[in-house]
């Protein structure tokens, strides 16, 4: 167990390394020269030299990368061009806007599509199956940031019920998941980032639950006369690994992927600002906030694994 | 994954001979009658974004101030107009080709760099697969939205920007899929029985792992299209894809959210064009995947 | 023991012959294959999977050479290895006199026309994507002969293995019988006109009837196409059908060889022994009540120190554990030498069962 765990946090180092690597790499591609943005017109060629040697921008590429690596694993992200602050401080207040509803989705998606999972897997080939499906293809094909502006038109506009955007008065200082008038600003965030995973989970399930129900093992379970229900429960025991890994994935996938989202809402979080720096062309916000963003995802995955290979004894060797 | 009832659509008295591999695909595919409706609405989208000059009845980028927001089926505009005055209609069939470019084409060139990537490291195994394996697992470290704004950010907006973003994108999804195939062909006797023959190994992967590894790639493929246009619908809604005042679904959208107070129906039609598509690819590859899942 | 099996070693004009008819077709002396495992967190080799560890046997013209023993024991591995499928570690083959892959030997082009291979899983063996007739020509355009030269020899080939090419040409494998895809494997490998055909567990997998077609049709195409065979095999009762000699493998190791009816009349070996007594007897009053050979083979990734069967020998003494038993010269050409690797058939070795005679005609050989 502890030689697996310390295998895969090996393993991980390099992945680290890399994501680094193409995050650095960002800035490179960007079209302009990064000097150009931080001198005002009038400067001369001798001030654009300097700066660019006090930046280490006139060291060749890999030292350039070994400055920079060094800056981040100190915390220093850089500044952003826009309103000059520092990078990390902007990222980690965000960042705590969007886990905590990429958390509550997630969850939400993961309850009920082991719920609809089971149900349709169950029912194969019955209306109640169909229904499933379809909410499963709707959930996989429809754009995100789509569903954000229909619930907008439907639960805002029409029916006056809940606020459009934004985190409401309070802001998110003191921002309160349990208070209402806090909380509605949350919904309709929550169920546009509720229904992609909602629909690849679901289908998920319902495969590798029938998938279980018609191996020869549960033919067995029956033949000793199982009641259904503690069948159901062997099924479910048996699906658990796989939906744990869908579990993190799709959490990965939504705290990157809630850039659209947030965009529509006007949700704080590390997707709105990726929008702010992609609209002011801030090279260094961006790249804080991917390089941030990329190494939860990696975090969050290699927490996965462990977790599984606690519950899935025939990880553990191997 | 195939339904019980799926062998029971196989005329089993049927004298047809089935020859080959895709005529039984065939065989399969045209009693499955989702797929062949969703693979109809497929061709009429394309068939309606490739004559979109013929058949918009207006000029998509002229606006007409005072023609603004216009409901649907208000003098004329037979799907209303945008914020601009310009007719929906006529956007919509222009703007579907820029949308099915960025769905079909960012898929195509990732099938090809991707499924070459992943036929040589699933082929030669060793060092060479180390090297391209875990280079793709770096990119499997961002998810796909985030890596898609995160190199278009830095790219800029525009066409070829955009599309080389998704290809890129695409690419180690593709890879890794077509490693695995040919990971599981290499080892297979038939390889060896023609490295016996003393075949090279670019000629036994022309002729024996290719045509092996095309099904499962082709099948995946077409459950990408779908993800490449909600990708570059969401890059254009966030202003990384054409550059107004070029038509495009996901732009559109984005353009029109100012508007939702006003023309809330209008507002939402280019999702459900993206929808509407993304559904049709979705249940289409969903079809493939189950008629090509042919004991060969 | 059927007529139409010839004996072993019968000259033949064969234009392709080079080295003359007593020139064995193969020779094959101390070939190796060890596989690394890797573990560990920084993927060092920490063992090795001792396949093919050290053997030497030759094939003559004509022979069918029968090598038994039990999965795992490294038969497929030498079958890949004689092909060079597989890289060997160490060992050299000579074929018809020359060696092979040697400056001044034969290249692996000449080895490939001459020396070919049926393999045993027909599910895996044939390219499902493919017709039969074009995987049969595969080999054949691959060595330049044109198109349609191909096409007519895998029409001639299919026709030869008992499948008309009018019905059969265009049919995809999973169109065909276990029985049917094994002749157009065997039709494949004839498809570069070889000399010598390697078939390993070609008819394991089929039914006993299709089974017995099948090795009929093997004989048959033997004797008109002047072909050697190495029978590659677990069942004993196929193995003493068709070989004229047998090989057994254990744990990578050759532990007996010799002519077909004193291996199953007289097994020197305990292991041959008891592989022999676990076959199933047609005679209910010769049932054996008790398992010949207990547990599994050992792993061969760390093998028994001295002789490897000494885990499972019911005779096994110190002398087993502390030093393993030789062959003997396999190498000499003889086709009714019968030689053993155990120490109870070499005088002097220690055991207590060993001959007493020092003065035996030559180390190992029991003959």
């Amino acid at each position: 167990m502890w030689l697996y765990a310390l295998r895969r946090l090996l393993l991980t180092l390099p992945i680290l390394f890399g994501v680094t690597v193409i995050c650095f790499a960002l800035v490179q591609i960007a079209p302009g020269d990064p000097i150009q943005n931080l001198l005002s017109p009038t400067a001369s060629q001798a001030d654009a030299d300097r700066l660019r040697a006090a930046y280490g921008l006139d060291q060749p590429l890999p030292i350039q990368y070994f400055i920079w690596i060094g800056r981040v694993l100190t915390g220093e992200f850089g500044m952003s061009i826009a309103n000059n602050s520092p990078v990390a401080g902007e990222v980690f207040r965000a960042f705590g806007n969007t886990i905590v509803i990429a958390l509550i989705s997630v969850a939400l998606a993961f309850v009920l599509s082991m719920i609809l999972g089971v149900v349709a897997a169950y029912r194969s080939g019955s209306l109640i199956d169909k229904v499933i499906t379809a909410i499963a293809v709707f959930g996989i094909s429809v754009p995100p940031f789509w569903l954000g502006v229909v619930l907008v038109i439907f639960f805002a506009v029409n029916m006056f019920w809940l606020p459009a955007t934004g985190m409401g008065a309070s802001g998110s200082e003191s921002f309160s998941y349990f208070d209402w008038n806090d909380l509605k600003f949350a919904i309709m965030p929550i169920i546009a980032l509720t229904l992609p995973p909602l629909g690849i989970m679901t289908r998920t399930t319902r495969a590798a639950v029938s998938e279980i129900l018609s191996q020869d093992f549960i033919q067995t379970l029956r033949a000793k006369g199982l009641s259904e229900m503690s069948i159901m429960l062997h099924a479910v025991r048996n699906v658990m690994p796989a939906a744990v890994a869908m579990f993190g994935l799709q959490l990965g996938y939504l705290i990157g992927g809630s850039v659209l989202v947030e965009t529509v809402f006007t949700w704080p979080g590390t997707g709105f600002l990726l929008n702010k720096a992609i609209l002011t062309r801030d090279i260094p916000l961006l790249q804080g906030t991917i390089l941030v963003l990329a190494t939860a995802f990696v975090l969050i995955n290699l927490l996965v694994d462990l977790i599984q290979s606690i519950i899935d004894p025939r990880i553990k060797r191997s | 994954m195939s339904d019980i009832s799926a062998p029971a659509l196989f005329p089993a008295a049927a004298p047809v001979h089935v020859r080959g591999y895709w005529a039984s695909v065939w065989n399969r595919l045209r009693y499955d009658y989702v797929t062949l409706f969703c693979l109809a609405v497929i061709i009429l989208i394309v068939l309606s974004a490739v004559f979109a000059p013929m058949l918009a009845p207006m000029d998509p980028d002229r606006s007409s101030m005072a023609n603004r927001l216009r409901a649907i089926g208000d003098r004329g505009y037979i799907l209303g107009t945008d914020e601009q005055g310009r007719d929906m209609l006529s956007r919509l069939l222009y703007g579907g080709r820029v949308s099915l470019a960025m769905g079909i084409l960012p898929v195509m060139f990732a099938t090809v760099i991707g499924g070459m990537f992943g036929v040589i490291a699933g082929f030669f195994g060793g060092k060479v697969n180390m090297l391209i394996m875990r280079t793709m697992d770096v990119f499997f470290a961002f998810p796909s939205v985030l890596l898609a704004v995160a190199i278009s950010g830095s790219l800029g907006g525009g066409f070829t920007n955009q599309l080389i973003t998704l290809t890129v994108v695409l690419v180690p999804p593709l890879c890794r899929v077509a490693e695995t195939a040919t990971s599981q062909i290499r080892s297979m006797d038939f390889v060896d029985a023609g490295r016996a023959s003393g075949a090279s190994s670019i000629s036994i992967i022309v002729h024996h792992v290719l045509i092996n590894v095309m099904s499962p790639v082709l099948v995946y493929a077409s459950t990408l299209v779908s993800v490449s246009i909600i990708l570059a619908s969401g890059l254009s809604f966030l202003g990384l894809g054409v550059s107004p005042p070029t038509a495009d679904w996901g732009l559109m959208l984005s353009t029109l959210r100012q508007s939702i107070y006003v023309q809330p129906l209008v507002s939402a039609i280019p999702g459900i064009a993206i929808l509407i598509t993304s559904i049709a690819f979705n249940l289409v590859s969903d079809g493939l995947r189950q008629a090509m899942d042919v004991k060969g | 023991m059927t007529d139409h099996l010839e004996t072993a070693a019968e000259p033949t004009a064969d234009p392709r012959d080079r080295g003359g008819p007593a020139q064995p077709m193969l020779i094959v002396d101390k070939i190796r294959k060890y596989f690394p495992i890797k573990a560990g967190l920084l993927n060092r080799t920490v063992a090795q999977v001792k396949a093919v560890d050290d053997i030497s046997f030759y094939v003559l013209k004509g022979e069918t050479l029968g090598v038994v023993g039990e999965s795992g024991c490294g038969k497929s591995t030498l079958a890949r290895l004689l092909m060079h499928l597989v890289e060997k570690d160490e060992g050299t083959m000579i074929l018809d006199g020359d060696p092979v892959g040697e400056v001044r030997g034969v290249g692996l082009d000449a080895l490939r026309r001459s020396m070919q291979m049926v393999f045993q899983d027909s599910y895996s063996s044939l390219n499902p994507r493919l017709p039969i007739e074009q995987s049969i020509a595969y080999g054949p355009k691959v060595q330049g002969a044109t198109r349609r030269r191909a096409r007519e020899q895998a029409r001639d080939l299919l026709q030869r293995v008992g499948l008309k090419p009018q019905l059969f040409s265009q049919r995809y494998p999973h169109e065909l019988s276990g029985g049917q895809k094994q002749r157009v494997n065997i039709a494949r490998a004839l498809a570069l006109d070889p000399r010598l055909l390697i078939l390993d567990e070609a008819v394991s997998a089929l039914d006993k009837s299709v089974e017995a077609q099948v090795l009929n049709l093997l004989g048959d195409l033997k004797q008109q196409l002047n072909l050697t065979y190495i029978f590659i095999s677990h069942d004993l009762h196929v193995v003493r059908y068709i070989s004229d000699r047998v090989l057994v493998m254990y744990l990578g190791q050759v532990v007996e060889i010799g002519p077909v009816d004193a291996i199953y009349e007289d097994p020197k070996h305990p292991y041959t022994q008891a592989l022999l007594e676990c076959r199933l007897s047609m005679d209910p009053a010769e049932r054996v009540e008790t398992a010949p050979l207990s547990g599994d083979p050992p792993n061969p990734v760390n093998p028994p120190s001295g002789c490897r069967f000494h885990t499972r020998c019911p005779f096994a003494e110190d002398v087993c554990t502390a030093t393993a038993p030789r062959l003997g010269n396999v190498l000499d050409f003889d086709s009714r030498q019968h030689l053993a690797a155990c120490h109870m058939v070499h005088a002097g070795s220690g055991h207590s069962r060993a001959p007493r005679s020092v003065a035996a005609p030559s180390p190992g050989d029991v003959q």
